[in-house]
């Protein structure tokens, strides 16, 4: 059985969870036009037999999306974090607009 | 190889059962071979078949890096069936449905195919007709397909919740009579004797851990038994394909999924057909040795485990018990996982690859089984003419770039809700 260490609720069993799929991915700008970059958003995985790093969310808990590494040979996982944390790292500051 | 018929049997009970010829040699890898299968599943073993006795290319080898028979082929639930709605899976998979019914016969093997029917219980009146609209598309493709009320239900299968207290009332069902199982080893070991005895090299516990190159093309893979050229190389390695494609320099839109399949402990005959439950995921058959054979949805998180997880063996007792409140104290003898490549649109990928004499023939999802001989008779005429058979021309990587993905389960472009 898989047990997630969720930031805000501590240890849960993973049937309180829902799989977001693939965290690796980064989602094309909002006006981006090209087609092969949507189409490989969409589509193409690495699909990792080894640490995996991937979206749940806590549905019946705290309802915090969470970014987890998980090895996919033998579901141990590594890590547990708040998405939003990692995203707000990640993005860039926004500008105001003109 | 001496053929299996009731005069074998006799000839061979004279001399205590001790002269039986081994049903494929023990081969060890040339140096190189016209064409290379890598993976001994049913698809591979099917492959290097047809190769032979469609194309008289004989000169072929098979790399499996266990042993024939030990992954998704034995790991399955050996439904048969060609009850799809999507141009191009009708025609494919009611070919494969064709080639079963002779498959016992072209292989000199008994597969032990029971054509008993499969039916798809419908919970709503809208489920219904979705039904009929898919029957009707079987019957304009010449496929057996017939829609039951509900009483026509019940007088087949009495045993299913028809009480007034069922949480998803049965208004009718989607019935195919020609679908069925057949015993799934023996497809393996079918394929892989009628293969041998076309010269094809079945090559065991031999892993292919990288492909040789010559220029941008494939030219031969490296094993853990040494170097292996090829003019060309067939990749059937269901679960893995992933994996071995990077090695190959493929992106591929597919996901490794783990799903289990189920047997109850032995009872008397009671599921004459194959049932599947329209309200949710589940469906069940009754072995020939009496244990209910059963599976459900995938774990669904991406995994190589080929094991799963107890919260479905939860939710599919509960769909089972929904169905048939009748087995709710039958005993689970045994589950296991097997590595399912999930695709984005629940269609298998099979056609010629960007890399020059590389062939890809994964992505079958939950229904890999039924479609195994199919499967094979094409991809041998994919790899043997360079060009995909037409009955796979709607299941190339292209589909993905071009909007033309066949969608049957509708879930959208998540492979874990395929």
């Amino acid at each position: 059985m898989l047990r997630i260490e969720c930031p805000c609720c501590g240890l849960r069993d993973h049937d309180e969870f829902r799989y977001g799929g693939d965290a690796s991915v980064t989602r094309p700008a909002h006006h981006d036009p090209d087609p092969e970059a949507w189409y490989r958003y969409v589509y193409i995985r690495t699909n990792q037999a080894g640490l995996h790093r991937e979206f749940w969310q806590h549905v019946t808990g705290c309802r915090q999306w969470l970014v987890v590494e998980r090895d996919t040979r033998n579901h141990a996982i590594a890590s547990v974090s708040l998405a939003r944390k990692l995203s707000a790292r990640k993005s860039p500051a926004r500008k105001s607009p003109a | 190889m001496s053929r299996y018929s009731a005069f074998s049997i006799f000839r061979n009970a004279l001399s205590g059962q001790k002269n039986w010829q081994r049903a494929w040699r023990a081969a060890e890898p040339k140096p190189s071979y016209d064409v290379i299968v890598i993976g001994g599943g049913g698809h591979g073993l099917a492959t290097a078949f047809y190769l032979a006795e469609n194309h008289g290319i004989r000169n072929v080898a098979v790399l499996e890096k266990a042993y024939i028979g030990g992954g998704n082929v034995g790991r399955n639930t050996t439904v048969i069936r060609s009850n799809y709605l999507l141009d191009g899976n009708t025609q494919f998979y009611e070919f494969a449905m064709k080639l079963w019914e002779g498959m016992s016969r072209a292989l000199n093997f008994n597969v032990m195919f029971s054509q008993r029917g499969q039916l798809v219980t419908a919970h709503s009146a809208d489920q219904l007709d979705g039904f009929s609209h898919r029957a009707n598309i079987m019957r304009l493709n010449g496929i057996d397909a017939d829609i039951l009320d509900r009483d026509e239900v019940r007088r087949l299968v009495p045993y299913l919740d028809f009480s007034d207290t069922a949480r998803f009332p049965i208004h009718g069902a989607i019935f195919q009579g020609r679908a069925g199982t057949a015993r799934h080893d023996a497809v393996a070991w079918g394929y892989a004797r009628a293969a041998d005895g076309h010269g094809v090299d079945i090559i065991q516990n031999c892993e292919v851990t990288g492909f040789l190159r010559d220029g941008d093309g494939i030219v031969g893979v490296e094993t853990t038994k040494g170097r292996i050229g090829a003019a060309k190389v067939g990749l059937a390695v269901a679960g893995h394909t992933s994996v071995l494609g990077a090695k190959a320099g493929l992106e591929l839109p597919i996901e490794s999924h783990v799903l289990q399949a189920f047997v109850t402990e032995p009872l008397k005959p009671l599921v004459d057909q194959v049932v599947a439950y329209g309200a949710d995921h589940f469906y069940v058959s009754q072995s020939d040795k009496g244990g209910l054979v059963f599976g459900g949805n995938l774990d669904g998180y991406n995994s190589y485990a080929q094991r799963g997880n107890l919260g479905v063996v939860r939710e599919v007792a509960e769909a089972a018990i929904a169905l048939m409140p009748c087995i709710s104290r039958v005993r689970l003898l045994r589950h296991w996982g097997g590595v399912m490549d999930m695709t984005p649109d629940a269609s298998p990928v099979i056609c010629p690859t960007p890399i020059e004499g590389l062939y890809l023939n994964g992505g079958w999802c939950y229904g890999g089984f039924k479609a195994t001989p199919a499967s094979g008779w094409c991809f041998a005429h994919t790899i043997a003419t360079g060009k995909p058979h037409p009955l796979i021309a709607a299941y190339g990587l292209e589909r993905f770039r071009t909007g033309h993905t066949l969608d049957e389960a509708g879930a959208g472009p998540s492979a874990w809700l395929q």
